[in-house]
């Protein structure tokens, strides 16, 4: 009984003073929305409406016909028209276009050459989505009025698009920001909240007192799984009006998964705290886990694409069985079961920091 | 039972090299208030966190209420009261707030909090603030409030960390009153000080020097007992006076009061206002030289320069 009123009394205290520090209160509503608007708006790998110039030496009907089926595309915005390909080079080092078209003198001779290519593009590789975007435009057909058109193969492979057939990027990216948000707050609320209490002196009244270690860490640590839950109640809200993130799976399903990850997070989130000194400190190994979670958790970057060693503390990171388990239930309409890789990795890591926590833990100054 | 709430033995502390607590012996006889005086640094605070099992110690032991320390100090936790250093109350919540949270940490019974935190309030002169946040309250509003915290739970032993360094003279003049009210309910109060004032006020207490106990007492007996004639001498140079007189190979220290200078002379010299006055006579300096009682500063004084002629 004494057990719980403790814990009780932390946990109270707790609230209290995180409703009294607007700051705090208004990130734990704040950070979410606002990740969420800038990063369904702003990250988008379907990219259109490239910057291009165009340096039509050839100015016939056809190339002029061309130019204006490229448009359409919307893959480029044409944003000017210059004599030569090598105004087109300037233009790129100046960093005013992202493609450049040439079309020689003779397009519409080589239109017609099967060993010579029709248009030249020059593209700022440096980026190499974009090399990717330009890419595309190889498939355009070059169609002529007058002669023997050349018939585009029939494709091969047909491309059928599972789960996002618009290849909306939000639909992708929100399931994923959930982890990248919980990982944000989560683990630095709780090492902060922690090193505070030591910064201020306030640890050295509570260890004096009969309160455990036990009851410390729930106590402090019971506030903050509220608080996640609520995040991701705000992102799936949000995700759905203004994105229309489907959620195909079970709603249930997903809080089970987010329960596995906050725990893995606030683990981490104790751990830290029993290692930093100040607040500051706490940030930092905060930013230095949130990096590689953004990084290498497949977040971004699709993970299979990633080098071994990259993919191998990928696997380490809670995130990225999360951000698993989040696509899949929201998306695939997967089953938490069938998931089970993902839950066994996020337990594994919460014990093993928990454990570690426990152990730094001691109700001692030295 | 014994008649000893803490009795410390051999009690050592190092932190890397530094040797913070010498081998420390200390009796505390229970219901009393024990001082502990010595300068910033001199160990202090860590023998009280040593005592609480907040810190371990590196060598030696002790028994406290009865319970030995280092070990499980978890039994001894609902029996101690502690007030650090520096403030440990918690700024962004209310007087009753803090009050409220001590009492459900101590598992007070449900139906005694409300009476008792309001007659700590009472009794603490706090009820003006008990809804004002307790970081924004003045130095002495916080330690008192920190007092009321520290006794809640009718702690057989208080253990107080130089409670009074950062309030006024009138705060620190209360202070030892709510002190002196606890002992005579049986408190047994163990603080730490460096006002000589307040050492003074003790019932028995240990001068601590560089982590080393230099002396053991009441203060009347340690004042009765300093091993050192005092001469204080009124000059109408206090300066030019204070030089000739450091210059005598037989003083141990002078110390100047406005324009009075206490000296203090090792007893084994006789005549020592015949020694000063003739020195100050030779040089031309008028001044009038007289014997008087140890204060406990000349305690203080005598027993930490005494140290380094023990060990040579």
């Amino acid at each position: 009984m004494k057990f719980f009123g403790r814990m009780l009394a932390i946990i109270k205290k707790e609230v209290r003073q995180l409703s009294r520090d607007r700051l705090t209160f208004g990130m734990i509503v704040g950070i979410p929305i606002l990740q969420i608007l800038l990063f369904g708006y702003a990250i988008n790998t379907d990219v259109r409406n490239l910057k291009t110039a165009i340096a039509n030496e050839s100015n016939s009907d056809l190339s002029r016909q061309f130019i204006a089926e490229l448009g359409q595309t919307q893959v480029v915005d044409i944003v000017g028209y210059v004599a030569t390909p090598a105004e087109l080079e300037e233009q790129l080092r100046r960093g005013a276009i992202s493609i450049g078209v040439s079309i020689p003198p003779d397009f519409d001779r080589r239109t017609t050459d099967r060993d010579r290519a029709a248009i030249n593009l020059l593209v700022d590789g440096s980026d190499p989505t974009i090399v990717g975007i330009a890419s595309q435009l190889k498939a355009m057909p070059v169609r002529f009025d007058a002669g023997a058109a050349i018939e585009s193969p029939p494709p091969n492979i047909e491309v059928r698009a599972y789960y996002n057939p618009e290849r909306r990027t939000p639909v992708n990216i929100i399931p994923g920001l959930m982890g990248i948000i919980l990982t944000l707050t989560m683990t630095m609320f709780t090492a902060v909240a922690i090193v505070r209490e030591r910064e201020r002196g306030n640890l050295e009244l509570l260890i004096n007192t009969p309160v455990t270690s036990a009851e410390l860490m729930v106590g402090k640590v019971v506030p903050y799984i509220v608080i996640g839950m609520i995040q991701l109640a705000l992102i799936l809200v949000v995700g759905d009006l203004l994105f229309q993130v489907p959620m195909r799976g079970s709603i249930v399903d997903l809080y089970l998964a987010a329960g596995a990850f906050i725990a893995a997070n606030l683990s981490l989130g104790l751990f830290i705290s029993t290692a930093a000194k100040t607040q500051f400190q706490a940030m930092q190994v905060t930013i230095f886990f949130l990096l590689p979670s953004i990084l290498l958790s497949g977040f971004v970057f699709p993970f299979d694409g990633m080098p071994r060693f990259a993919q191998f503390l990928g696997e380490i990171l809670p995130t990225t069985h999360f951000i698993r388990l989040t696509r899949g239930i929201m998306l695939r309409d997967a089953a938490l079961l069938e998931l089970y890789p993902e839950l066994i990795a996020l337990a594994v890591f919460a014990t093993v920091m928990m454990t570690a926590a426990a152990l730094r833990f001691t109700k001692r100054l030295d | 039972m014994s008649e000893l709430a803490i009795k410390a033995r051999g009690l050592s502390k190092d932190f890397g090299d530094l040797r913070a607590v010498s081998s420390l012996d200390l009796d505390v006889p229970r219901g009393q208030i024990y001082g502990f005086l010595g300068p910033n640094g001199s160990g202090k605070s860590t023998t009280i966190r040593m005592l609480c099992g907040l810190l371990k110690p590196t060598e030696g032991s002790a028994d406290v209420l009865g319970v030995h320390v280092p070990g499980s100090t978890h039994d001894l936790k609902p029996r101690i009261g502690y007030m650090t250093q520096k403030f440990s109350l918690f700024g962004d919540m209310t007087v009753h707030e803090n009050l409220q949270f001590i009492a459900e940490i101590y598992s007070l019974p449900v139906r005694d909090r409300a009476a008792r935190i309001a007659e700590l309030l009472d009794k603490y002169d706090l009820v003006p603030q008990a809804k004002q946040l307790a970081g924004t309250m003045s130095g002495g509003q916080k330690q008192r409030l920190a007092l009321a915290c520290a006794v809640l739970h009718h702690p057989e032993l208080l253990l107080l960390d130089e409670p009074t360094s950062a309030v006024d003279p009138q705060s620190r003049r209360d202070f030892w009153s709510n002190l002196f009210r606890l002992a005579e309910g049986g408190t047994t109060i163990m603080v730490s000080t460096h006002y000589m004032d307040e050492a003074e006020r003790c019932h028995r207490l240990a001068i601590l020097d560089e982590g080393v106990k230099v002396a053991d007492g009441t203060p009347q007996a340690l004042q009765a007992d300093t091993g050192m004639h005092i001469v204080e001498v009124t000059a109408e140079d206090p300066y030019a006076a204070q030089a000739v007189i450091d210059e005598l190979a037989e003083v141990v220290s002078v110390t100047q009061l406005g324009v009075r200078l206490r000296v203090l002379i090792p007893e084994r010299i006789g005549e020592p206002v015949r020694l000063v006055e003739s020195a100050l006579a030779a040089r031309q300096l008028s001044a009038d030289v007289r014997k008087t009682p140890a204060s406990l500063e000349d305690v203080f004084v005598a027993a930490t320069m005494d140290r380094p002629d023990n060990a040579t």
